[in-house]
């Protein structure tokens, strides 16, 4: 091979490791964003009310409106809890009024158990709607043997839901809450 | 192409054809598996495509046989010999096997059959013969891309003789994996083997398009700009980057499930904040563009095929250039189409709607095209173009029934149902192996440098395009119907189809024995081919060359004038 035949290959050679590099980095990239979107999607969650996320609120600045709403309530125990927990009465109140209702919840085995709650609404796109001021699943809960506590939930519905086209015909959310022991500790 | 680029072209390739090299040429099996010869390599890929296609398509031949007639034929027997069960705890393990194959046959045909012929095979032998390379970019890489694959799919069949679920073998959450049935419902290694399987196949996959583009960047032939580059390599050069791109996803994805499954985190687990769908959506992102990482080159291949045997240069070059390069901006953006049935909201369904609709139209200007291209043309209808004018058939019925099911609407009933699995079947099971098939015969001269048997050659078209009509039309009529797809069983009003499709499953079986036996006959026959048996339609580089080509090619780049390449 002549030396300019030699010079040509090197400088290929040196071009080709360049973009074998960045396109090595586009696919390290590939597998970061792959894993950025497990909180990317948690925050998208709680900012849009998707998969009905519901929304944590302080107070309602927005007033009540005329247009009721019935609130349902439901619970779910996961099998290796050994709790019973009953679930509130529904409850129908207009848009925008602050209550409080309690589940009450009662440690049937002989150990003090620690369980967490988690939940959503539907309809679903109603979650963006539906802010807790209080509740028990802010936290993880401690029972002691035999122990029966009520645990309270302080809630309301955001009257920008009247404006939602979508939700025109709602006339029920239901909140369902389901328990699972807290012995997992996950991210 | 008669103009003087090819000439040249035509006379520099000889010249190295005689040329004695100075490099050492390895012999025996120190060739292959030490290999960084493009063309050995893509050979390589070509017989496991093969050899994977076999395995895949017996699984297949066995649900067939087993969803003939209502009841339980033959699975229950399976699992009394697989697992030592008796009466019904064989009938449950029956059950799961189903699946067991039904998820093993859905890899195995999407990452050892269809990837490897197509972005293995043929992309590794002709991306660089098209372009004027002497070799790949990373020859070396190239070889680490190749001997990644058979571990994957040795790890995919050791899989199935694991346990899964409690008291049965083999992963049964179908290619999807979703969980929470990938993760609590399958306790057992099989599915750990099918995610590491997955990771190799993956990194192969990633090398491989990293090898590829970087070739097809870089190593061009002096004259042979990005817009003369032929069309095949362009569609090798967009489903590289969907594989760059989109297969680090499904990594991430499916790393997230090996952790949940065996070191407690709890990413798709709602038990500790995280969410199933999360997976689906993580998933899909990677699924939707696989669908176009298989099909793609299947639309360079044919747009080759048809200009070749119509003897005239593809019509609307630019377009079906730039429509390839929608497809995959495009494909990226319409994943939840998979998942109308998981709560989306009613905008979100109507974005999804929209743009999935979107995709029919740089589609459709791809097979107008084709068909501009052999309008008016002298048209020869030679063994590859029968295959390139079957895919276009066969993909443009399962686009259509594409259209249909991308409506929010009609996918609620639709959804995991046989009119679904008949979709996917036509784009990918008859579509892309049309096109793997057209590609087979329209450079099987080529690699190998013997004429196939024409009359074998159209029995094999004919009784293959027959057999794959009858397996996969009847079930549109099943799932429109209502026929649940991954279930052994099925009631008695489902008979008739099922009956008609297994039939069709047997025609095909005879036109895979047609193309084994096709295949040895050409090369027991030794007819010679000659350089170019196509005439004067076949117009790009790789025809300039003897058959099969030179071990080492393009020493000196052959120069393209000014005038059109493609």
């Amino acid at each position: 091979m002549t030396d300019a035949l030699l010079a040509m290959h090197e400088e290929r050679g040196r071009k080709n490791k360049r973009v074998g590099v960045m396109l090595s980095g586009l696919a390290v990239g590939m597998v970061g964003l792959a894993f950025a979107s497990v909180p990317l999607y948690q925050l998208f969650c709680q900012v849009t009310g998707y998969g009905g996320t519901t929304q944590v609120a302080s107070d309602n600045p927005k007033g009540v409106i005329a247009r009721e709403m019935t609130t349902r309530f439901d619970v779910n125990v996961d099998t290796a809890l050994a709790w019973t927990v009953q679930a509130a009465k529904p409850l129908k109140d207009q848009i925008g009024r602050v209550d409080t209702v309690n589940y009450i919840a009662t440690n049937n085995s002989d150990k003090p158990v620690t369980g967490q709650a988690i939940f959503n609404v539907v309809p679903e796109k109603a979650g963006v709607y539906f802010n807790k001021i209080e509740c028990f699943c802010f936290t993880e809960q401690t029972l002691q043997p035999g122990e029966t506590v009520e645990m309270p939930i302080v809630f309301f519905v955001d009257p920008d839901l009247d404006k939602n086209h979508e939700l025109a015909t709602v006339k029920e959310i239901t909140l369902s809450y389901t328990f699972y022991a807290s012995d997992n500790e996950g991210s | 192409m008669t103009d003087t680029a090819h000439l040249e072209a035509h006379a520099t390739g000889h010249d190295h054809a005689s040329h004695v090299h100075d490099h050492h040429t390895p012999t025996g099996w120190r060739r292959w598996v030490y290999s960084t010869n493009h063309k050995d390599i893509g050979i390589m890929y070509l017989v496991f495509s093969i050899v994977a296609g076999v395995i895949g398509g017996l699984l297949s031949g066995a649900m067939r046989m087993e969803l003939q007639e209502p009841g339980i034929q033959i699975f229950h027997g399976l699992a009394a010999m697989a697992y030592g069960l008796e009466g019904d705890a064989a009938i449950d393990g029956g059950k799961h096997m189903f699946n067991v194959f039904v998820s093993a046959h859905a890899l195995i045909m999407v990452f050892f059959t269809v990837m490897p012929a197509t972005m293995g095979g043929f992309a590794n032998y002709f991306a660089p013969l098209m372009i004027g390379a002497p070799d790949t970019a990373f020859p070396r890489i190239n070889n680490v891309a190749f001997w990644l694959l058979p571990p994957a799919l040795l790890l995919t069949i050791l899989s199935m003789f694991f346990e899964g679920p409690a008291g049965a073998l083999g992963f049964g959450g179908g290619w999807t994996a979703y969980p929470p049935l990938s993760t609590s419902g399958h306790p057992g290694p099989a599915t750990d083997f099918v995610i590491f399987s997955l990771h190799v196949a993956g990194v192969s996959s990633i090398l491989g398009a990293i090898n590829l583009i970087t070739t097809i960047l870089n190593m061009r032939a002096p004259g042979m700009t990005l817009h003369k580059m032929p069309l095949f390599a362009w569609s090798v050069l967009v489903t590289a980057f969907l594989l760059l791109l989109a297969l680090p996803v499904l990594a991430g994805a499916i790393t997230m499930m090996l952790t949940d499954r065996n070191f407690g985190t709890t990413f798709f687990n709602p038990e500790g904040g995280g969410d199933p769908v999360l997976y689906q959506h993580l998933f899909w992102f990677f699924g939707h563009p696989e669908v176009y990482i298989m099909i793609l080159p299947g639309f360079g291949i044919v747009s080759h095929i048809v200009a070749t045997f119509s003897r005239k240069p593809v019509f609307g070059y630019m377009a079906m250039a730039y429509a390839m390069v929608a497809i995959g901006f495009v494909g990226f953006v319409v994943w939840a189409h998979h998942m109308y049935t998981t709560g989306l909201s009613l905008d979100v369904q109507r974005y999804f709607v929209a743009a999935t609709m979107v995709i029919a139209v740089p589609t459709g200007v791809k097979i107008f095209s084709w068909i501009a291209t052999m309008w008016g043309g002298s048209i020869t209808f030679r063994i590859p173009m029968l295959w390139a004018i079957g895919f276009i058939f066969l993909f443009t019925v399962g686009g259509v029934t594409g259209v249909v099911l991308a409506n929010a609407g009609a996918d609620r009933a639709l959804h995991d149902t046989y009119y679904v699995v008949a979709h996917f079947h036509y784009v990918l099971s008859l579509g892309a192996v049309f096109s793997i098939f057209a590609g087979w015969y329209y450079w099987f001269p080529k690699i190998f440098g013997y004429m196939y048997n024409e009359f074998l050659g159209k029995l094999h078209f004919w009784v293959m395009f027959i057999g794959v009509n009858l397996i996969f039309f009847p079930q549109h009529f099943l799932g429109l119907a209502g026929m649940p797809r991954r279930y052994v069983d099925y009631p008695d009003a489902f008979a008739l189809w099922n009956r008609v499709s297994s039939i069709g499953y047997y025609v095909t079986f005879v036109a895979m024995i047609i193309f084994f036996y096709a295949t040895w006959e050409a090369v027991r026959k030794k007819r010679l081919a000659g350089d170019n048996p196509w005439g004067d339609g076949a117009t790009t580089l790789e025809w300039t060359l003897s058959s099969p080509p030179p071990f080492h090619q393009f020493s000196t780049l052959p120069k393209m004038d000014s005038k059109d390449a493609h």
